[in-house]
């Protein structure tokens, strides 16, 4: 079988996209890294993609709140391909940023939900302060296709400003009751997030966003205790899960 | 200028406040000025980009309250949110003119003009209205009409000084009459252009002129038939001869173009820099430090190399500072940290590089003159496209930002001596960086790298500086009116002096010249021609055709008269072998752990994105809970097996009592750090930065020459040569009472080597309860500028600095060989408060303790044998199976003592002598507010 074309889509800002683009072939994709202009000029791109994928960065420089920028450009050029891009069943993860940016499009959740991505607040720091660091992710959702095979707690970075999660108590509960909660960190809350919340899928389970980045744990020797022999937790298995996904479409 | 005015009734505000939490109600809400003939139904579409509901509340043309500081930025400074707020009402199709983004803090009591510059506002960038609206800072289009102006060089000396000085050119009166001279020759007066580009040119900043300098020694001096003394060699002939002398295989290019250049393995190369930008750093914290990491990124991308890493190290003064010692001026420590460190990640993070290894020291010498060094790493494919340009009719190409009337004069300010009105005069000299432009710049040159012939990056002196060194022995013909302005209005010099930033020049053949402007389309850069390059060795400027400039680049480039300078050698005392008191070693160790010189520096180090690239396999911080210090850090592309240690060594406490050796101190310091986390012993590079004092003070400058002396020696020693470095002179402060604030002798050097197998690396964290533990190296008693000496309350005491170690650098190939058999589970450097502090750390990382029984081995006198710093010694945890053939690799050296080994238990116990919980360590370690994660 082929391996399924990933389209990883950039904007003036994004940064992230090598670090995607060199996991998922490494997951088992084709990855092709695209400039959110070229989409632009030839939708027929994302037809021919099986996978879509927004990276890390500070797209439009994050002037505006994180992701807002590269959101309203999707929305305002993009909304109809993306709505058939996902009603076809194709998988679409957003990180960090690329998270940011599918819920200021309304992509995530979903269904007229909304929850946003505020500045961090951790104690004793300013709002908003940029932290990176290291976290353990637990898998929660059964129906995510990102996490429903995955059977081992996520290990890997962090690397934001603006990651934590808030939403009003209804759309949490309707969140949990539908579960859209797709990870939760099993470290101590690096951000303030409601619940631990460090991702959500949509309803139909295909659209992931998680702010930490599982494309920077896909060799064990990037865990920060590999001379201490730590193996396993790879961030890689949750991409193949998505990149498997993509193949049986 | 005028459309602005009239719109005013046109002028919509929103003021934008996140909700605060209970802990911290949110105090500073953002404001978004915009112009445009709006209905409110377009404000409705606008605010519901712009306004998060579940983040923050909007409101429109809300009113200044009383008690209420309203910021705005001044016309000009780099505004990207503005530019933001543009592109998206152009989204939405709300047609709006200006925007302007500032914001609006709210007071408990209505502070001073002194209180709001020295705790709210920095005039440099911002200007400010207590209680009303403020100005938006509009970009405006200026109406002063472009000229250029003859300048009359007067035959007068002292007038001649005076127009140096009124004019800021920063050249000395044996320069200005080389330049009258030539002008007198060849019948004409210059231009404003003419005469600010020379001074660009041959500042300090540019041309390096006391590295360049006729080092002429004070002893020699007035000696019979020699009133003019001996001359010896340039310091940086020097350093590049010792580079020579080495002769180093792996040595591509040193001291020549934008970045040092070193082959590791047959397929690739590596460009390192590092760059200073102090003074900025004193006046805008935030800028100053940002525009630092943006321009020496651009270096790596001038030198044709695709950036990997960013490096830092930052003194400061101490943050407890109290307002009231500020020289007048000066601002306070803790906001200079909090820009510097701001602007540091805030470039780095933006643009997507790991920012990996560092330092940060605290001194009162550095309240009036903080350091701010920044480096660079980029690598390339050996066998990418060589740049053999510029050829005489490749076209001058520029692009990336705009040129504006911000950075004029930067390398001017730079070479000169800073006072209470600097923050004030040199305003125009500091800008904000645009980190995703530079970003977009880099990309396309990637893509593109086959597509031009030579390149360049503007920093210091603007377009006079890239087009003036890469018209250097072939000449260029270029018309200023084909620069993209950010606003009209801009004489002709200073479009060509200009510092904004983000920009390049690059060389391209005619016939590339349509696909590189297709490719800077796709990328969304701008993107203009300029002229040709010539072949007639004249640089031409012109503006609307009419020449601004016309100059000999010989006369440009090598008509500067050489300096002299006269040196007086330093007399440090070598054998003063003084041993402070120490009545108390356990209360000692826990003090120097948490000295802030000491103590853990996780709270900055995360603030940068280390982890970015996925190659950051050794991080700045290490262990079982990521929070003990690091030595080196290594990177390994995911891609490949092998990669690069990085090293950075830093004391200038040693280099207040003598220099010589503080140099070698540190250029060993560098080289351990990378050798024990298992780089190649037989192939570092080395980068110098010098950040000194007034070098015409023949004191200083022999400092300087004394630092020298060390780095030559130690570099033969090491067999490891210099590629690359910056000097930064004059970080002198004249406070109002005439008092001179000089900083300590400032060396940093950054060590960079090849790391063979990722797999065979070290970290310091001690990792196997039972492992012997092996103290590489001989120590003595040299508590010259040591920790000890400052916590016994002064440092600047005379006492021999740690001298060199002649053996130190067979010992490191030794235990390379070590590291390679997989023999050592764990090794770390013992510097800033000698063996006991660096044990600390081990256990720190481990989280677990240490039996130290064989300190009377290390050192008969325990203070010497804890506290001491002598160079060339590591501490190695040594796998149990292999202690015999380990210590049989150092036989010759006489120097690998047996001192423990580790615990079954978190305890760091100094048998006779003292033990301490390692919870209690780690307390210490991070009590300047620094945590690790639990």
């Amino acid at each position: 079988m082929s391996k399924p074309l990933a389209l990883v889509v950039r904007a003036p800002g994004t940064n992230r996209d090598g670090d995607a683009a060199f996991a998922l072939e490494l997951a088992g994709a084709e990855a092709r890294r695209v400039l959110i202009n070229e989409v632009f000029a030839d939708p027929k791109l994302l037809r021919e993609a099986r996978m879509l994928v927004i990276p890390g960065g500070f797209s439009f420089a994050d002037a505006l709140g994180a992701g807002r920028l590269f959101a309203l450009e999707i929305v305002t050029r993009l909304r109809d391909e993306l709505t058939t891009f996902v009603e076809a069943g194709k998988p679409v993860i957003g990180i960090c940023n690329g998270f940011q940016v599918l819920v200021r499009t309304g992509l995530l959740p979903g269904d007229g939900l909304t929850v946003a991505l505020g500045g961090n607040r951790i104690d004793g720091k300013p709002d908003g302060q940029f932290i990176c660091d290291w976290v353990r992710l637990q898998p929660v959702s059964q129906k995510c296709i990102w996490t429903t095979t995955l059977t081992a707690d996520v290990e890997c970075p962090i690397a934001h400003g603006e990651g934590r999660f808030v939403c009003d108590p209804d759309t949490m509960a309707t969140l949990v009751a539908d579960d859209q909660i797709a990870f939760r960190y099993a470290t101590p809350n690096p951000n303030g997030s409601m619940a631990d919340v460090a991702g959500i899928c949509d309803s139909t389970g295909l659209v992931l966003g998680l702010m930490p980045h599982p494309e920077d744990h896909v060799l064990p020797r990037q865990h920060p205790q590999y001379l201490r022999h730590h193996r396993g937790g790879l961030g890689r298995a949750m991409l193949e899960a998505g990149v498997n996904h993509a193949k049986d479409i | 200028m005028a459309d602005v005015d009239a719109a005013t009734s046109r002028r919509h505000r929103l003021t934008l406040r996140s909700h605060g939490s209970d802990t911290f109600p949110d105090t500073t809400a953002t404001t978004i000025t915009i112009v445009g003939a709006l209905d409110q139904d377009d404000l409705g579409r606008l605010g519901a980009v712009l306004v998060d509901p579940l983040l923050e509340v909007g409101s429109w043309d809300a009113p200044v309250g009383a008690g209420q500081l309203d910021i705005g930025l001044i016309p000009g400074v780099t505004d990207t949110a503005a530019a933001q707020v543009v592109h998206a009402a152009d989204l939405l199709g709300v047609a709006i003119t200006h925007a302007s983004v500032g914001r609006l803090i709210d007071l408990d009591a209505a502070p001073d003009d002194a209180e709001i510059r020295g705790r709210w506002a920095n005039a440099v960038i911002e200007r400010w209205s207590l209680g009303a609206t403020v100005e938006p800072g509009f970009a405006a289009d200026s109406i002063v009409e472009a000229h250029t102006e003859r300048i009359e060089l007067p035959d007068d000396d002292v007038a001649l000084a005076q127009l140096g000085t009124a004019r800021g050119l920063a050249l000395d009166l044996a320069e200005l009459h080389v330049i009258r001279q030539h002008f007198a020759a060849i019948g004409r007066l210059p231009t404003d252009a003419e005469l600010e580009t020379l001074a660009q040119t041959w500042s300090e900043h540019c041309a390096h002129k006391s590295f360049r300098a006729d080092v002429v020694l004070e002893a020699s001096v007035g000696a019979e038939g020699n009133e003019g003394g001996d001359t010896a060699e340039p310091l940086l002939a020097r350093l590049r001869r010792s580079t020579t002398e080495i002769a180093a295989p792996f040595v591509v290019s040193a001291f020549d173009g934008n970045a040092g250049i070193v082959r590791f393995g047959p397929d690739r190369t590596y460009a390192l820099k590092c760059e200073t930008h102090n003074h900025p750093s004193a006046i805008e914290p935030f800028g100053g430090a940002n525009t630092g990491v943006g321009g020496v990124i651009r270096d790596i991308i001038g030198a044709h190399h695709r950036a990997i890493a960013c490096t830092n190290i930052l003194c400061f003064g101490p943050a407890d500072t109290p307002d009231a010692e500020l020289p007048k001026g000066v601002l306070s420590p803790r906001r200079i940290i909090d820009g510097v460190v701001a602007g540091v990640a805030d470039y780095g993070n933006k643009i997507g590089l790991p920012t990996v290894a560092g330092g940060v020291l605290y001194d009162p010498a550095y309240v009036s003159n903080p350091l701010v060094f920044a480096g660079c790493i980029g690598v390339a494919p050996a066998d990418r496209p060589a740049l053999t340009g510029p050829h005489p009719g490749d076209r001058v190409v520029v692009f990336g930002g705009r040129t504006g009337r911000d950075g004029i004069r930067g390398a001017t300010f730079s070479s000169m001596e800073m006072d209470a009105t600097t923050g004030d005069v040199a305003g125009a000299s500091v800008q904000i960086g645009d980190p995703i432009v530079e970003k977009l710049v880099s990309d396309l040159l990637l893509d593109g790298w086959d597509l031009y012939t030579a390149i360049t990056d503007c920093g210091a002196g603007g377009l006079s500086s890239a087009i003036g060194e890469l018209a250097d022995g072939i000449g260029a013909d270029v018309e200023l009116t084909e620069v993209p302005l950010k606003y009209a209005g801009l004489a002709p010099w200073e479009i060509w002096l200009s510092e904004a930033q983000e920009r390049m020049v690059v060389a391209v053949a005619p016939s590339q010249l349509d696909a590189l402007i297709d490719l800077a389309a796709l990328h969304g850069v701008e993107i203009s021609d300029l002229g040709s390059f010539t072949g007639d060795r004249r640089l031409v400027v012109r503006f609307e055709g009419e020449p601004v400039i016309d100059l000999d680049t010989t006369f440009l480039h090598d008509g500067r008269p050489r300096r002299r300078l006269v040196a007086t050698m330093p007399t440090p005392e070598r054998g003063l072998a003084a041993v402070p008191p120490c009545a108390d070693p356990d209360a000692t160790l826990l003090a120097l752990l948490a000295h802030p010189n000491i103590a853990s520096k996780a709270d900055i180090v995360r603030r940068y994105d280390h982890e970015i690239l996925g190659a950051t396999v050794i991080r700045p911080l290490t262990g079982v809970r990521n929070d003990a210090p690091a030595d080196g850090v290594v990177l390994v592309d995911p891609r490949d097996t092998d990669g690069i240690a990085i090293g950075i060594g830093v004391n200038p406490w040693y280099g207040l009592h003598d220099p010589e050796h503080m140099a070698w101190a540190v250029v060993d310091e560098a080289i351990r750090n990378v050798v024990v986390t298992g780089a190649d012993p037989s192939a570092i590079a080395l980068m110098d930065n010098f950040s000194w004092g007034n070098p015409t003070r023949a004191t200083t400058f022999g400092e300087l020459v004394a630092a020298v002396d060390g780095c030559v020696a130690a570099a033969h020693a090491y067999g490891a040569p210099f590629v690359s470095g910056k000097d930064s002179l004059n970080n002198e402060y004249l406070t109002a009472d005439g008092t001179r604030r000089a900083i300590p002798p400032t060396l940093v050097i950054t060590a960079v080597a090849p790391v063979r197998d990722v797999a065979l690396t070290v970290t310091p964290d001690l990792k196997r309860p039972g492992n012997p533990v092996v103290l590489l190296g001989r120590t003595l008693a040299e508590f010259g500028g040591s920790h000890l000496m400052m916590l016994s309350g002064d440092h600047t005491v005379s006492a021999a600095v740690p001298a060199p170690d002649a053996g130190a650098s067979a010992r490191y190939h030794a235990l390379h060989t070590a590291i390679r058999n997989g023999w050592v589970d764990a090794a770390h450097d013992c510097s800033e408060g000698g063996l006991a502090v660096a044990l600390a750390e081990m256990c720190i990382g481990g989280r677990i303790g240490m039996a130290i029984d064989g300190l009377a081995d290390v050192h008969p006198d325990a203070t010497v044998a804890l506290f001491s710093e002598s160079s060339g010694r590591i501490v190695c945890e040594v796998a149990m199976e292999s202690l015999d053939e380990f210590l049989a690799l150092f036989a010759a050296d006489g120097a690998a003592t047996v001192i423990g080994h580790v615990a079954d238990s978190p305890v760091l116990c100094f048998a006779e002598v003292f033990e301490r919980h390692v919870d209690d360590l780690v307390a210490a370690f991070n009590t300047s507010g620094a945590k690790g994660r639990s």
